[in-house]
């Protein structure tokens, strides 16, 4: 088996006696689509945003691309690439203005930067909108516009947090085929999401109750384990029996 | 420097584009300037005035006559009762009156003593204060063509010369204003306000994942405002000079330096104030309350700080507006060298260094 991407053991940050991320452990091989599930409060975001070398752990080990986190958080973020929940393109920027301005920061060359704009155009078809504002495009191609941007710089992992909240079925099926052409690439994926309809189309999927790790497998693992029709069931036999929630 | 330069490339297109802070940046120093320089004027021209003349001889209507074509006074009305005078303040037709008693010419020329009142609508201390000035000025110039025919026993003659403003004309002490108070405002407040935009926004967070430095990522905000501030103060000397025709008496190079140091000064405390505030409005009003208005009180532009008590004497040392407009002045108006604005030079560095140096900290804490 492969070196893999990203790599926990017992990692764990607090914030004063509060204990946001509790001994995880866990490998993410490359290529994978790694779930990652938890309700409001359970850690993920505490967790993923160590994992992108924006915190430092309390205690614990983790390295993302063979890099490690307490000390080589600037290099882990050359190989990375992000896109959180809340819309991350600039609305008064053309969507070419944007391709460039963040090729710009992750170092492209400024012909390679050209090649890419036009391909990822091409890619997303959005030959008559390039050079539209992005403020004025619909949500669902911002985020897909989004997510090319945040592979431009071919890192070898995306964090993708709650990549398709607010968007319609439709747009969210195509994001996936996205998502599945990158894995195809060898990116790694690691999604958090609250669709449980999302979360079998992961490759593995963990479920964070209380800023611990309470299960991870396959979904059809995940199924038989906790004897469940669907992923939706599984969920909810783990999040009931958590204490907190929206923290 | 490649990253760097896409991101100054990136920030100039969000200034360029929002045409309404690029109104507000550009437009705010004219605006500012034509109704300092044509509206707002400390000068107190065309008052009107009213005469109540009991002699009606020649003296007293030379005099009547210089005083309604001085610039400062049209003469109004003529006034037949003291009865009337009350009725015409009420009304606030008039900001003063002259009284000339009966016999005027014949008492100034004979007993060599003769009183004049002047009566002013002191509602408005200032105005009247300074109105009253005015028409004392013409009555004394008048005394002194007179008496230069005749020798006066004793006479202490004040010649006064007001220097570096023998016009005293205002425009030398709101253009060191105005520029004070624009970079204090846009300085301080378009950094901060574009920063917290992106954490509002949450491309915050995707600029801190991405390889550029933190600080770099602060830094590289501000370049643009640098610009734009400095853009400012040459449109500001460009209306002060072509408009106003005011001088520039000292280094020019000297001057732009100067304010170059303290558009930093204005960019580092909206650092500070950005990495404080977590909301668009807080940073705006933070920045409306915290600065423009000690800017204001303190600067010494509108209040003379030598008036003010000791306590808020000493407050005012703590606010950079004061230095820049001390310096400002003294390299505008007086033609004063490096060596005048040495102390100035130095606090307004002090100040920066501090701002910025409290900035950074917090900005580290704030990502650990």
């Amino acid at each position: 088996m492969a070196q893999p991407v990203i790599h926990t053991h017992q990692l764990t940050r607090k914030f004063g006696d509060f204990v946001a991320v509790n001994a995880i452990s866990f490998d993410v091989q490359p290529g994978e689509i790694f779930g990652f599930l938890g309700a409001n409060g359970a850690g993920k975001t505490t967790a993923m945003r160590i994992l992108c070398g924006l915190l430092s752990p309390t205690s614990g080990e983790a390295t993302v691309a063979g890099f490690d986190v307490y000390r080589q958080n600037e290099e882990i973020k050359k190989h990375i690439g992000y896109m959180s929940q809340k819309f991350s393109l600039y609305e008064n920027l053309t969507v070419r203005e944007n391709i460039q301005f963040f090729g710009g920061i992750y170092g492209l060359s400024r012909q390679e930067l050209k090649e890419k704009t036009n391909n990822l155009i091409e890619r997303v078809g959005l030959h008559d909108e390039a050079d539209k504002l992005v403020g004025s495009l619909p949500l669902g191609w911002k985020q897909k516009i989004s997510f090319s941007v945040a592979i431009l710089h071919r890192p070898k992992i995306v964090f993708l947090d709650e990549p398709t909240g607010g968007v319609d079925p439709i747009t969210r099926r195509q994001f996936w085929d996205m998502i599945y052409d990158a894995a195809h690439e060898g990116i790694t994926l690691f999604v958090t999401t609250h669709y449980m309809d999302e979360a079998e189309y992961c490759d593995r999927v963990s479920i964070m109750v209380d800023g611990a790790i309470a299960a991870l497998d396959t979904p059809a693992g995940l199924k038989k384990q906790f004897n469940a029709t669907n992923m939706d069931e599984v969920f909810l036999q783990l999040a009931r029996g958590a204490k907190r929630s929206d923290g | 420097m490649k990253t760097f330069l896409a991101f100054i490339t990136k920030e100039f297109r969000h200034v360029l584009r929002d045409k309404r802070s690029l109104l507000i940046l550009l437009g705010l120093p004219i605006v500012m300037m034509i109704l300092f320089g044509f509206a707002l004027s400390s000068e107190v021209k065309n008052s009107n005035v009213a005469v109540l003349d009991y002699a009606q001889d020649d003296a007293s209507h030379l005099l009547i006559d210089r005083i309604n074509q001085s610039q400062y006074f049209s003469v109004q009305q003529y006034l037949h009762s003291e009865a009337e005078i009350e009725r015409v303040f009420r009304q606030g037709k008039v900001r003063l009156v002259v009284i000339f008693p009966q016999n005027f010419q014949e008492d100034l020329l004979h007993t060599n003593h003769v009183q004049v009142r002047l009566i002013g609508d002191a509602s408005d201390p200032n105005t009247s204060n300074i109105v009253v000035n005015y028409a004392s000025n013409i009555f004394r110039d008048y005394q002194n063509e007179l008496s230069d025919n005749k020798k006066l026993p004793y006479s202490i003659e004040t010649e006064t010369r007001m220097l570096y403003n023998p016009q005293l004309k205002s425009s030398y002490n709101f253009v060191p204003g105005v520029m004070t108070l624009i970079l204090m405002l846009l300085g301080a407040m378009m950094t901060s306000v574009s920063i917290v935009k992106e954490k509002e926004m949450g491309t915050m967070e995707i600029l801190l994942v991405s390889p550029m430095r933190p600080l770099l990522v602060v830094l590289s905000k501000a370049v643009p405002y640098m610009v734009l501030c400095f853009i400012d103060v040459i449109i500001i000397l460009l209306l002060a000079v072509f408009l106003l025709g005011m001088p520039i008496r000292g280094s020019l190079l000297l001057l732009l330096a100067e304010s170059l140091l303290f558009i930093i000064t204005t960019l580092s405390l909206g650092l500070l104030v950005s990495t404080i505030v977590d909301s668009q409005q807080t940073a705006m009003f933070l920045s409306l309350v915290g600065f423009l208005m000690p800017a204001l009180v303190f600067s010494g532009f509108m209040f003379p700080i030598e008036n003010m008590p000791l306590p808020l004497q000493i407050i005012s040392n703590i606010v950079p507006t004061k230095w820049y407009y001390s310096i400002v002045r003294a390299i505008m108006v007086k033609g004063l060298g490096f060596s005048y604005v040495i102390k100035q030079t130095l606090i307004l560095v002090g100040m920066t260094v501090f701002f910025l140096g409290v900035a950074i900290r917090k900005f580290k804490i704030r990502l650990a």
